[in-house]
């Protein structure tokens, strides 16, 4: 018993000696910067996790810990992020969208399960219909976005594009639901290799999807 | 009425390396081209067919709205360069940014940090407001001032696709070195 009270005020004062940067974590890539090539380029990788993914988390937890830290999960952030100020939901929006972001693709083929590939024909009519849907969203995300692929409220899947770092977690977002997959159409996201083409970033982005991601997210989201 | 892509007053290779060749090829000859060739081909059967660009820009939203808005907001980007500029205001304007700002320095400061924290897509601004008075605003995406009563004077396009070629991510480095080509004899005739 003493040993567990021992522990447990260990444990306390561990916590309260908590800072947002020990707190958040910055998460490695789930592969290489080179292994995405030749459909996302090794610089592109590079700048876009090590400079502008590290940059959104560096303001971030700088901003939390000047604000109120208070060992909020950062998702629980991002879904009540109307009580935050605007830098955080900017820097904590790019944050955790970067992080879904590359857990959204791979090197690896990977397939889409049942259920998934079931919803997808039942929402959409055909793949073929989604992949048209979805790629003619993020073509058409005007200035900085994201376009999502999401589960809603009523578990049905839908298509939906956010502006800047909002996402459809977010409390303030018009068409909230649980994100499947992501797509980053910010000109940084594509323009060392594609320049003004964001279409041919879009078709390339098919190639690296991880289907067995987005598969495990729709598995969550539905049950 | 059809819109054509306006040339440059200079030459593209000559802002090199603040603005390299290759960012003109892609932002004037890439970007602003296809503005062009949207808004002229979302405005053929609508009541905008044969609407000059400002009248489009005021009374039109969505794709339109955003197409004219660029081009104009391109045009007057790009009409603010020189490779020999005249390096600050004189006369009247001097006079208006020391009233508003306390210093040249001190605007700039104020304009660069304006510039650098737009979220997103957009631009900084150097506008006259409706009450006369100099001041420096944000815009994104396509926004303009001028469906705010404001006249524009100077202004930085901070869409990443303005510095991405020559400086990637680091937009603050971009916005301190554009000073360099601003020609003031350019902003002072659009006092």
């Amino acid at each position: 018993m003493k040993k567990i009270l021992f522990l447990t005020s260990v444990l306390v004062v561990w916590q309260l000696s908590l800072t947002a940067q020990n707190f958040y974590e910055f998460k490695e890539l789930p592969y290489s910067y080179s292994a995405l090539e030749p459909y996302i380029d090794s610089t592109t990788m590079e700048t876009h996790y090590a400079k502008h993914h590290k940059g959104y988390y560096n303001n971030f937890v700088k901003a939390m810990q000047e604000g109120n830290f208070d060992n909020k999960p950062l998702e629980q952030v991002i879904q009540n992020i109307s009580s935050y100020s605007v830098f955080i939901r900017n820097n904590g929006g790019g944050y955790w969208n970067h992080e879904f972001f590359w857990n959204c693709m791979s090197p690896n083929k990977t397939q889409a399960s049942n259920a998934l590939t079931k919803a997808i024909t039942d929402n959409f009519g055909s793949f073929e219909n989604f992949k048209k849907e979805f790629s003619s969203a993020a073509s058409t995300v005007f200035g900085s976005g994201w376009a999502w692929l999401i589960v809603t409220d009523s578990g049905k899947l839908k298509i939906v594009k956010t502006a800047n770092q909002d996402n459809p977690l977010m409390d303030v977002v018009a068409d909230k639901g649980t994100p499947i997959l992501a797509i980053d159409v910010w000109e940084h996201a594509y323009y060392l290799k594609h320049k003004n083409l964001r279409a041919a970033y879009v078709e390339n982005f098919w190639q690296v999807i991880n289907w067995q991601f987005v598969s495990e997210k729709y598995a969550d989201a539905v049950k | 009425m059809t819109f054509e892509l306006k040339k440059l007053p200079y030459d593209p290779t000559t802002l090199n390396p603040v603005v390299s060749p290759k960012t003109f090829e892609f932002h004037h000859g890439k970007h602003l081209q296809a503005y062009v060739n949207n808004l002229n081909n979302l405005k053929t059967g609508t009541k905008f067919e044969n609407m000059d660009l400002i009248s489009i820009i005021k009374e039109s939203e969505g794709p339109i709205f955003n197409n004219a808005a660029q081009i104009f907001n391109h045009e007057f980007y790009f009409d603010q360069f020189a490779p020999s500029p005249k390096s600050k205001p004189e006369g009247a304007l001097a006079a208006a940014i020391d009233a508003a700002f306390g210093s040249f320095d001190n605007f700039k400061k104020e304009f660069s940090a304006a510039a650098v924290s737009v979220f997103g897509s957009g631009w900084a601004w150097l506008v006259v407001n409706a009450a006369g008075t100099l001041e420096i605003t944000k815009e994104s995406n396509a926004g303009t001032p001028l469906t705010k009563n404001q006249k524009p004077l100077l202004t930085f396009d901070v869409w990443e696709h303005a510095y991405y070629i020559d400086f990637q991510n680091r937009r603050p480095d971009h916005v301190a070195a554009l000073w360099d080509v601003i020609d003031w004899k350019v902003i002072e005739s659009r006092f």
